[in-house]
């Protein structure tokens, strides 16, 4: 479906960015093997304080590794991680000072209602009981939990209990929050909710570094995109370059009748950048060409008089189910199929 | 604060955690209490209507091996709890906060430590209502009852290791299960040891189980000529031959299993 050749996967590794003073994560390097199974095999990564890192990649890819290295949990074999300039190894403890964890799972006590949850979590920070509980308040009100304080968490639902746990990793407000996979398994409304949150957090000057399947969430939340595949980086950069990196956008028509794709083709070729791709079963042409919305009027003026029922047209760039496919040759298994979304349509996301 | 005031503060706050369970849990509570209650109740009637022991009643016989046996099955709690807080990662939580690495094992023995004393004194009610009497002096019985929970309470140890190694908690019950019902039967405890076979009689002699019983059995004034103890050491000298275990359970599990928790995070 796309052309992207072997080059552009290699050009698109660059070094990291050149480590500025304001770096709250610096990876370089990073090794991490179990038994025979490499994990990691010498990633290198930088988040800029106050930003958002989308840290991509498919199941197995070695996301979580890194986020619990980072996290001080687990301990690389090789290479430097660094939080707020600390060691993750040397200095765990301060680290830990100064970050929160949403892990895969929403790690709350299901039989402490929320608010012992969110004091208890207080009291390991050692805030002392009446700064736990004025804090566990505060933020059970910020994620709509405050009717629910005072009811075990066993009761909450899925999309309450991610709140729940990513309150508790802000208990201490954390300079650096890691996020792996925040909405894995979460309904669309739940979804949004939490997004919400995520880009608050941010606007609030949060570093933040989240692993996701979800593409759109990179897309919408991330500032800067890693991309990682077998335990080594395969891309960065931010969406809209990565994006470039798969190409220019397309022109799709979708007709009633496969038999007049050909007819189709050659009148919309002097339009075409490159060879036009036709897609019979799906009755469906597509041809990548460069400009705006002016195309796609020249388009349909050159399929004035032809056979063609169109039943949809569009101007369509890629998006980061296209990037993910063409750097590792998978289609995210969370989407199925590469879908596009229709650059010329009203955002469908909000 | 020191480090130390730190680490018992964090201990205390895991330990309040896990006892709200029990609150929230009623039936944890109900069957944590029951099952004491039904196993004196089986024990000194079944048993007790078939083994007669010359010089003192079955019941009593029966008491301080009871309360060793449920206190180390108590101790399978340790290992199946730990296993499930790692399965729902809340390990990896608890690991990233600047709290202390002893706290989440500390705080999960000393609840355990507390549901034994618990289950004890039900025990012990239960076995007043059906002929079990202290012969002793106060001091002597706390001292048993003391004796006891300290085994437990290094069990715990023991089985936390084992539950953050094997991290699945039906298969740590399973599992304990295995181990610890010939543990706690090829002892002394329900049946005197004079007839078994000469290797399970070996065995009853130094098992620690059979020590905390004869040492119960003593503090408690459950003992009877009739019953006079193997001349090994370990049954000679049954307190310090307890004391000696939990010391070693503790010195070798404490270390080893904090060690293990510092480098344990879910999968």
């Amino acid at each position: 479906m796309h052309a992207i050749g072997k080059s552009v996967r290699e050009l698109s590794v660059g070094p990291p960015t050149v480590r500025s003073m304001t770096d709250a994560i610096v990876v370089e390097g990073l090794v991490k093997r179990y038994g025979a199974t490499t994990a990691l095999d010498g990633v290198d990564l930088t988040v800029a304080e106050g930003s958002v890192l989308g840290l991509l990649g498919p199941n197995g890819a070695g996301k979580t590794t890194v986020v619990r290295i980072l996290t001080t949990l687990l301990v690389a074999d090789a290479g430097r991680a660094e939080v707020v300039g600390l060691d993750v190894q040397q200095d765990a403890d301060r680290v830990r000072a100064a970050i929160g964890l949403t892990g895969q799972y929403a790690a709350v006590d299901e039989y402490l209602t929320g608010s012992e949850n969110l004091e208890m979590v207080g009291r390991l920070y050692h805030l002392g009981k009446a700064e736990a509980r004025r804090r566990a308040g505060e933020l059970l009100e910020r994620f709509d939990l405050a009717d629910a304080a005072n009811r075990p968490a066993k009761t909450y639902s899925g999309g309450m209990r991610r709140r729940l746990d990513i309150a508790a990793s802000l208990i201490n407000r954390p300079r650096v929050l890691f996020l792996d996979e925040p909405t894995t398994g979460l309904d669309p409304r739940s979804r949004l909710a939490m997004w919400e949150f995520i880009a608050d957090l941010a606007d609030g000057g949060t570093t933040i570094l989240l692993t996701t399947q979800y593409l759109e969430e990179a897309d919408r939340l991330a500032d800067r995109m890693v991309v990682i595949d077998h335990g080594r980086v395969i891309a960065r950069g931010t969406g809209d370059e990565l994006k470039a990196q798969v190409g220019g956008q397309r022109l799709e028509f979708t007709v009633t009748n496969a038999a007049v794709l050909p007819d189709m083709v050659q009148r919309l070729r002097p339009l075409a950048t490159d060879e036009p791709h036709v897609d019979e079963p799906g009755r469906r042409v597509s041809l990548p060409v460069s400009g705006g919305a002016e195309v796609l009027a020249e388009a349909l003026r050159r399929l004035d008089g032809s056979a063609a029922e169109i039943v949809d047209a569009g101007l369509r760039r890629p998006d980061l189910d296209d990037v993910f496919l063409a750097l590792t040759g998978r289609v995210t298994e969370e989407t199925g199929e590469a879908g596009d979304e229709p650059v010329t349509a009203v955002g469908s996301a909000r | 604060m020191s480090a130390l005031g730190a680490a018992v503060e964090d201990g205390l706050t895991i330990t309040r955690r896990n006892l709200v369970k029990v609150r929230r849990v009623p039936e944890l509570i109900v069957f944590a209490t029951l099952s004491p209650i039904m196993f004196v109740l089986l024990f000194r009637y079944v048993f007790g209507s078939a083994i007669p022991i010359e010089g003192i009643s079955y019941a009593e016989f029966l008491l301080p091996g009871i309360f060793a046996q449920t206190i180390v099955f108590g101790s399978t709690i340790t290992g199946a709890s730990l296993a499930e807080d790692l399965q729902k990662g809340l390990i990896d939580r608890f690991r990233s906060l600047p709290m202390a690495s002893s706290a989440v094992l500390v705080g999960r023995t000393v609840a355990d430590l507390a549901l034994n004393a618990l289950s004890i004194v039900v025990m012990g009610v239960t076995g007043l209502v059906v002929g079990w009497r202290i012969r002793s002096s106060i001091g002597e019985a706390l001292a048993g009852f003391a004796l006891l929970l300290l085994l437990a309470y290094a069990m715990s140890w023991l089985m936390a290791t084992v539950g953050l190694l094997v991290r699945a908690p039906e298969v740590v019950q399973q599992a304990s299960f295995i181990v610890i019902f010939p543990l706690t039967f090829i002892a002394n405890t329900f049946v005197p040891t004079n007839n078994f076979p000469a290797v399970l009689r070996w065995i009853a002699d130094w098992n620690p189980v059979s020590a905390v019983v004869q040492a119960a059995r003593e503090l408690f004034g459950n003992t009877a000529p009739v019953l006079e103890a193997s001349d090994v050491w370990s049954l000679q000298h049954p307190v310090l031959y307890t004391l000696l275990w939990s010391g070693v359970l503790l010195a070798v599990f404490i270390p080893l299993s904090v060690r293990i928790y510092r480098r344990t995070a879910s999968r």
